[in-house]
C-alpha cells in the first residue's frame, strides 16, 4: 500500500521547511529510519529519516520548495501488507482553519490552537497568512496522544450545603446589616436554596414586603387526609380561609371589577430613597421601603379623586371623608389588610414609621380589630414577591384596589434615545359602578405623576 | 585555661632580637612609590585597627557587640594590599568578613566602626541592617553584599566587568579565606575573569583554617596559588606577616592586571583569635599553635621595622599607642550613648526608587 | 522565512508579533536607547540563545555587549551583579527556569538584599530573564514554574506577562527599573500566543494587573499561559449566562492588589488560576488578601485552580494533561462557583 510522508514537526518553533536534497528518487528503495531527505528550517538543517520500509513511488516537493509542517513531501509503497504493521503518522496532520471574517486579536492576542509541542525550546507553530482565529475557536482536539479525561479541577468549591443551616455568606450578611433585612424573607436561588448576595440585592430593588419571617413564599400547611380512592388529599379549611373566600366571593359577585394599568419610571424615587435611608434608618430604626412613598403618592390622588376613595350605596356613591389605607400583609393564616388611618395626614416618614409599626404587630399577632377595621382603600405589594402585572380582588366595599409591581430596570425611549430606567408597574381594580374608565385612569395617572415627581430633593418629613 | 595572649602594647615592645629572628629586614631601602611618612601612616592605622580589633572582643564578653571577627594576625596583608590600591589610585575593594583592619585602613573611623559592631544607626555600611562592617562603604571603594562565602568573588569580577565597560582602568581587589576556596564560585569567578582577562586580583588571605576545618581536610594542593595555573593566570604565595611583601606583590598584580588579567594573591598569615566571638579554637587547634603564630605578631612586626631603620622612635611608637587607645576609648563611648536605628527606618529601602 | 507576520486584514495592517518578538524588540531598543544595558547568558550571542530570544543582536551590539557566558548559572547572576554595582543594566538570562537554582545565592539572597543591605546606597538595576512553565513535553528539568520563589522574596520584582503587547511594555520598564526584576517568560507562550503590538514607542507600567475581560457574575485572576485558558474559558461561560471577569496579573510584585480587591468586591466570587503548584502558590497570597480584605464582599467561597502539588508536569503526555490546569478545567471549576 502506499503511505504519504508528511514533512514532520521536528526541531525547535520550527514552523515551515525547505527541501534541502533529496537523498531517495523515485524507484529507490528506503528502508526505515534511513534518511529520506534533507530538509533546512530557520533552526536547524537536518536529515528526515523515512517512517516506513518501502520504495519511493513519488516526490511531492521539489527541492528548494518551502512548506509548512505536515505538508505532503513523498509517496512511498510499503513492503508490508495491508492488514499488517501500520505505519507510523511521519507528522501531524494541521489544520487550517480560514474564518469567514479575520478578527483583530487585539493587544490580548490569542493562543494557537492544534499545535504539537515538541522540544523543550518551544512547540511547533503554524505561522499562516491569516490567524487561526479567537480563543474561542476550540478547534480539534491534540491530534497526537489519546487524551485522557481531563483530570477534576485541583480545588472543587463546597457545593452541597450542610443540612439544616441557613448559609449567608459575607455578603449577604453585610447587605442584610446594612438594610435591615430579614434574609428569611427572600428566596434564595443558589445552590441548595441559598439566598445569593444578586438575590438580597434583587429584593432591595423591587422594595420588601410587610411579610412576617415565617413567610416569604407563604408556606402553606398542606397537611390533610388522603381520599379512599388515594387520588386526592382533602385539607381541612381554618376559619380565617372561610372568611377570606367568602369575602372574595362576595367581592367578585358583587362588584364590576375592570382593571387598568400604568407603567411608572421610579428612578428618580430610586435615588431619592437611596440618599435618605441610612440617615432614616439611623435616627428612626426599622427600614424606609418604598411602600410609604406609595402610599403618599396613592392617598394624595384619593384626594384629588374623591370617587376611588367610595363606595357603591346601591342608590348613591358614598363617598368616605377620611382616607384609611389598607396595607394587604400575607400572614400565615391568610391575607390580612390592617389599616393606616388618616394616611392622608402623615408625612412620607410617618408612613414609614406607621407601616412598620403594623408590620411588626402582624407578625406578632398583635393587631387588634380597630387595626383591621375602616379602610377605604387598600393596597398591596405583589411585586415584593416578583408579580409583574396583577389582576387583584377588590377589598370589598371598597371603589378600588392597587397593587404595586416589582421594579425593574428596563430599557426605555427617551427623547428618541434609549436611557436604563427603573420602571414599575402599577395595577388598578376598581368597581366600574362608581367610576368610568376616564377616572380610573385619571387615579392612576395621578399616583403615577406623583411617582414620578420624587426625586432626591423630595422632603420626607 | 585563659591563654597567654600578647596585647598591642606588649607586642609593641618586643625585642630587636626576635624581630630579627623573625626574618625582617635591618636597613633597606624603601619599597617602590613609598615615602617614610607613608609606613608610619600605614603603622599608625595598622595599631589603631588593633586596638579597635582588641576592644570589640572585650566588648563582646560584655554583651555590648553581639558578634564580632577579628582581623588580627592579618593586618599585614590587609594594609599591604591597600596600600598598593591606594597608592594606585584607581581601584576598588570586595572584601570578606574578617577584613577588619582593611576596612579601617581604608577610611573607617573608630567612631563608625563601633557604631558598626553595636548595631547603631550611624553605621556607614548599612545603618545597623547587616552584620558590622558588612553594606557598603562607597566613599572608600568598598562592597561586601553578605558573608555567604565567596558570593563576592563573582560579583567583583561583575564590578570589573562593567568598569570595562564604562571605559575605566579600575583594578577590582576581592578578599577571601582559604575555605571560600572551596566554593563552586570561587572557580566559575576566576573562570570567567580569566576569559575575559578582567583585571581582577584575588587575594587569599590563607590562615589556614575555615572555621575548624584545617587546610589539609579544605583542599588537597599546598599553595592556593596552584589554582591560578588551571586558570591560565599567574599565582603568587606571599608571606602575610610581612606588610611590605604585600605591598609589594600587590603592587605588582595591580599592574599586571590592568594590563594583562587576573592575578591570584596567596598571602600566607596567621589567625590569632578564634573564628569568630562565637567560636572557641581551643576545641580544635594544637595547643601552643596560637602561641608560636603571635610570635610573629605583624603589628609588633612592623613596629620593629620602623624602629629599626629608624623611622620611628619608641616613645613615638608608644605615643601612637597611646593615641589608637585613646581614640578606640572616645569610639567606644561615643557610639555606646548614640542611638539604634528607630523602628520606623525597618521598611526604607526595600525597593530602589 | 520571516519571523514577524504582519497581517493583511480587511484592507488595513496590523503588526501582530508573537511573544519572543516582542520580548527580542524590547531589548534591542532598550540597547540601542541605553549603552548601559547589557545582555549575559549561556548561548545568548552567536546563536541568538536557544529560543532566538536575542537572536540578532549580537550582530548589531557586539559581543561586549551580548556576552555568551560560560555554563556557570551561579556567576552569570553574580557577575551581572557586580555589573549591576558598578551602575550597568545587565540583562541576565537564565537559559530554562529548571537551572536557576544553582544561582539562588546571588539572585535571592545578594540581589534581592543588596539596596536594603547598604541602606540604599547601592542599586541593583538588573532584569533576570528567564523562560518558564510548561505544555511542551519538557518534562520535570524544563517546565518548572519557579515565580513563588521569588514573588516571596521583598527585595525583588517579579513580572510575568501573557501576551506580547504586555512582555514588550514590561520588559521595556524592568529594563529601566532600578531594582532587581526576576522577568518570567512562558515558554509556551514565546511562538503560540500573538497579538498586536504597537509599532510607536510605548512602556507599560509594573504592577498594574489588566482586566483582558469585563465580567460580572466571577471574577477569575491569572496570569502567563493560563490567562489564555481562563479567557477561552470565559468565552464558553458566557453562552451559559455566566460572565467572567479574567484580570491578568501582569505583574505579581508588586501585586496590583486594588485592581483584584475592586474585582471581587464587584462579583462576589473569586477564582484563581496558575499553573504553578496549588500549595503556597500566588493563588495562596490572593485567596488570603480577598478574606481580608474583600470578606464582606465574598458571596461564595475564594477557589483556586492550580497545577497539582508534585514536583513539575512530566514528560509523558497524558501526564502532562493531567497537570495542567486546561480551559475546560477551569470552565467547570468556575461553573460551578458562578452557580453557588
Amino acid at each position: 500500500m502506499s503511505i504519504t510522508i508528511e514533512l514532520p514537526h521536528v526541531g525547535e518553533s520550527v514552523v515551515e521547511g525547505t527541501i534541502g536534497k533529496w537523498l531517495k528518487q523515485p524507484g529507490d528503495e528506503v528502508k526505515r529510519y534511513e534518511p529520506l531527505v534533507e530538509i533546512i528550517t530557520d533552526k536547524v538543517t537536518m536529515e528526515v529519516p523515512s517512517p516506513v520500509e518501502g520504495s519511493v513511488i513519488k516526490l511531492l516537493a521539489e527541492e528548494g520548495e518551502t512548506l509548512p509542517m505536515g505538508a505532503a513531501i513523498a509517496e512511498v509503497a510499503t513492503a508490508e501488507s495491508p492488514e499488517g504493521v501500520e505505519p507510523e503518522a511521519a507528522a501531524i496532520k494541521v489544520e487550517v482553519t480560514t474564518p469567514e471574517e479575520s478578527n483583530s486579536p487585539g493587544t490580548t492576542g490569542y493562543l494557537l490552537r492544534d499545535v504539537t509541542p515538541v522540544g523543550p525550546t518551544g512547540g511547533a507553530a503554524v505561522e499562516l497568512a491569516e490567524p487561526t482565529g479567537s480563543n474561542a475557536d476550540t478547534g480539534q482536539a491534540r491530534p497526537t496522544a489519546v487524551v485522557q479525561p481531563p483530570a477534576p479541577p485541583a480545588q472543587t468549591v463546597q457545593t452541597t450545603p450542610r443540612s439544616g443551616q441557613t448559609r449567608l455568606s459575607p455578603a449577604v450578611r453585610r447587605l442584610a446589616q446594612e438594610h435591615s433585612i430579614d434574609i428569611s424573607r427572600i428566596q434564595g436561588s443558589g445552590l441548595g436554596g441559598r439566598v445569593t448576595r444578586d438575590d438580597v440585592l434583587r429584593y432591595l430593588e423591587s422594595g420588601p414586603a410587610l411579610t412576617p419571617p415565617s413567610s416569604t413564599a407563604p408556606t402553606r400547611d398542606l397537611e390533610g387526609s388522603t381520599s379512599v380512592d388515594g387520588q386526592e388529599t382533602h385539607i381541612s379549611v381554618s376559619p380565617v380561609r372561610r372568611m377570606i373566600a367568602e369575602a372574595m366571593v362576595r367581592s367578585v359577585t358583587e362588584i364590576p371589577h375592570a382593571w387598568s394599568t400604568v407603567e411608572v419610571d421610579v428612578s428618580g424615587l430610586v435615588a431619592l430613597r437611596s440618599s435618605v435611608r441610612t440617615e432614616y434608618e439611623k435616627n428612626q430604626g426599622g427600614s424606609l421601603t418604598y411602600l410609604p412613598f406609595v402610599i403618599k403618592a396613592v392617598v394624595e390622588a384619593l384626594k384629588e379623586f374623591p370617587t376611588m376613595n367610595a363606595t357603591w350605596g346601591g342608590d348613591k356613591i358614598i363617598l368616605k371623608n377620611r382616607v384609611n389605607l389598607g396595607l394587604a400583609v400575607a400572614a400565615p393564616e391568610g391575607l390580612i389588610v390592617p389599616v393606616i388611618h388618616n394616611a392622608d395626614q402623615f408625612s412620607i416618614a410617618g408612613l414609614a414609621a406607621g407601616a412598620n409599626d403594623l408590620a411588626e404587630r402582624a407578625r406578632t399577632k398583635k393587631l387588634t380589630l380597630d387595626d383591621v377595621q375602616g379602610g377605604t382603600f387598600t393596597l398591596n405589594n405583589t411585586g415584593a414577591l416578583g408579580s409583574y402585572v396583577s389582576g387583584p380582588i377588590i377589598n370589598y366595599p371598597q371603589a378600588g384596589i392597587l397593587t404595586t409591581e416589582t421594579i425593574q430596570k428596563r430599557a426605555m425611549v427617551i427623547d428618541d434615545a434609549i436611557a436604563i430606567r427603573s420602571m414599575m408597574n402599577l395595577c388598578l381594580s376598581f368597581d366600574h359602578r362608581i367610576n368610568d374608565g376616564a377616572e380610573a385612569s385619571g387615579f392612576l395617572t395621578a399616583v403615577k405623576n406623583k411617582l414620578q415627581a420624587f426625586g432626591p430633593g423630595t422632603s420626607i418629613y | 585555661m585563659p591563654r597567654n595572649r600578647t596585647t598591642s602594647a606588649q607586642a609593641s615592645k618586643g625585642t630587636t632580637q626576635e624581630s630579627r629572628a623573625n626574618g625582617t629586614r635591618t636597613k633597606s631601602p624603601l619599597p617602590k612609590g613609598l615615602k617614610t611618612s607613608d609606613l608610619v601612616d600605614y603603622y599608625t592605622r595598622m595599631v589603631q585597627a588593633r586596638s579597635l580589633d582588641e576592644r570589640i572582643w572585650a566588648l563582646n564578653r560584655q554583651g555590648k557587640v553581639p558578634i564580632a571577627a577579628s582581623s588580627q594576625g592579618h593586618e599585614a596583608a590587609e594594609l599591604g594590599s591597600l596600600l598598593a590600591a591606594e597608592k594606585d589610585g584607581d581601584c576598588f575593594l570586595f572584601p570578606y568578613y574578617r577584613d577588619l583592619a582593611l576596612k579601617v585602613a581604608a577610611g573607617l573611623t573608630p567612631v563608625q566602626t563601633m557604631m558598626s559592631f553595636m548595631g547603631k544607626a550611624g553605621d556607614p555600611y548599612s545603618g545597623g541592617r547587616q552584620f558590622p562592617l558588612q553594606g557598603a562603604d562607597l566613599p572608600h571603594n568598598i562592597i561586601q553584599i553578605s558573608n555567604v562565602v565567596a558570593a563576592g568573588l563573582t560579583q567583583s569580577v561583575g564590578y570589573a566587568l562593567g568598569c570595562r565597560m564604562a571605559g575605566e582602568q579600575t583594578v577590582v581587589l576581592v578578599y577571601f579565606g582559604d575555605g571560600a576556596t572551596s566554593q563552586g564560585e570561587t572557580h566559575e569567578a576566576m573562570n570567567f575573569a580569566s576569559i575575559h582577562k578582567l583585571p581582577v586580583i584575588f587575594i587569599c588571605e590563607n590562615n589556614r583554617y575555615a572555621i575548624s576545618t584545617p587546610q589539609s581536610t579544605q583542599m588537597v594542593v599546598e599553595e592556593v596559588a596552584s589554582r591560578a595555573a588551571g586558570y591560565g593566570f599567574p599565582g603568587f604565595t606571599v608571606d602575610g606577616m610581612d606588610l611590605i611583601s604585600c605591598y609589594e606583590a600587590t603592587r605588582e598584580a595591580i599592574t599586571h592586571a590592568r594590563a594583562q588579567g587576573p592575578v591570584l594573591l596567596e598571602m600566607m598569615v596567621e589567625r590569632f583569635m578564634s573564628h569568630t566571638t562565637d567560636d572557641d579554637d581551643r576545641r580544635y587547634r594544637p595547643e601552643g599553635e596560637v602561641e608560636k603564630a603571635r610570635q610573629r605578631d605583624p603589628v609588633s612586626t612592623f613596629g620593629q621595622t620602623l624602629l629599626d631603620q629608624g623611622i620611628l622612635t619608641q616613645s613615638k611608637i608608644d605615643e601612637i599607642s597611646a593615641e589608637a587607645l585613646k581614640a578606640t576609648d572616645e569610639a567606644t563611648d561615643i557610639a555606646d550613648a548614640s542611638n539604634p536605628p528607630d523602628e520606623s527606618v525597618l521598611h526604607d529601602s526595600v525597593y530602589s526608587p | 522565512m520571516t519571523q514577524s507576520t504582519a497581517l493583511k486584514v480587511k484592507g488595513s495592517i496590523l503588526a501582530v508579533k508573537s511573544v519572543i518578538e516582542a520580548v527580542r524588540e524590547a531589548i534591542t531598543e532598550e540597547m540601542s536607547r541605553d549603552s548601559k544595558v547589557f545582555v549575559m547568558g549561556e548561548d545568548v550571542g552567536v546563536r541568538g540563545g536557544v529560543f532566538l530570544a536575542t537572536q540578532g543582536l549580537s550582530e548589531e551590539f557586539g559581543n561586549n555587549r551580548i556576552i555568551d557566558a560560560p555554563l556557570a548559572e551561579a556567576s552569570i547572576m553574580g557577575i551581572a551583579l557586580g555589573a549591576a554595582f558598578r551602575g550597568m543594566r545587565p540583562i541576565p538570562e537564565v537559559q530554562f527556569s529548571d537551572f536557576v537554582w544553582p544561582s539562588i545565592n546571588q539572585l535571592i539572597g545578594e540581589a534581592a538584599r543588596t539596596c536594603y543591605g547598604t541602606n540604599g546606597a547601592v542599586q541593583v538595576p538588573m532584569v533576570i530573564r528567564m523562560p518558564y512553565g510548561g505544555g511542551i513535553r519538557g518534562g520535570l528539568f524544563h517546565s518548572q514554574n519557579v515565580e513563588t520563589h521569588f514573588f516571596h522574596t521583598p527585595g525583588l520584582k517579579v513580572i510575568a506577562p501573557g501576551t506580547p503587547y504586555d512582555a514588550k511594555g514590561l520588559l521595556k520598564s524592568a529594563i529601566r527599573d532600578n531594582n532587581p526584576v526576576v522577568f518570567l517568560e512562558h515558554k509556551k507562550t514565546y511562538r503560540l500566543v500573538r497579538g498586536e503590538v504597537p509599532e510607536e514607542e510605548y512602556t507599560l507600567p509594573i504592577g498594574k494587573a489588566d482586566i483582558k475581560r469585563l465580567g460580572s457574575s466571577v471574577t477569575v485572576v491569572s496570569y502567563g499561559l493560563t490567562l489564555h485558558y481562563c479567557l477561552e474559558a470565559a468565552e464558553e461561560l458566557a453562552g451559559e449566562g455566566i460572565d467572567v471577569e479574567v484580570v491578568d496579573l501582569r505583574t505579581l510584585t508588586p501585586l496590583d492588589t486594588e485592581t483584584i480587591i475592586q474585582s471581587v468586591k464587584k462579583t462576589g466570587k473569586l477564582a484563581v488560576v496558575h499553573e504553578d503548584n496549588i500549595t503556597g502558590g500566588v493563588g495562596a497570597e490572593i485567596a488570603a488578601l480577598a478574606a481580608d480584605q474583600a470578606f464582606e464582599y465574598l458571596d461564595g467561597p475564594v477557589v483556586r485552580i492550580c497545577g497539582p502539588d508534585v514536583p513539575t508536569m512530566p514528560f509523558a503526555q497524558t501526564l502532562e494533561d493531567a497537570y495542567m490546569p486546561t480551559a475546560d478545567k477551569i470552565a467547570a471549576g468556575l461553573r460551578n462557583l458562578a452557580v453557588y
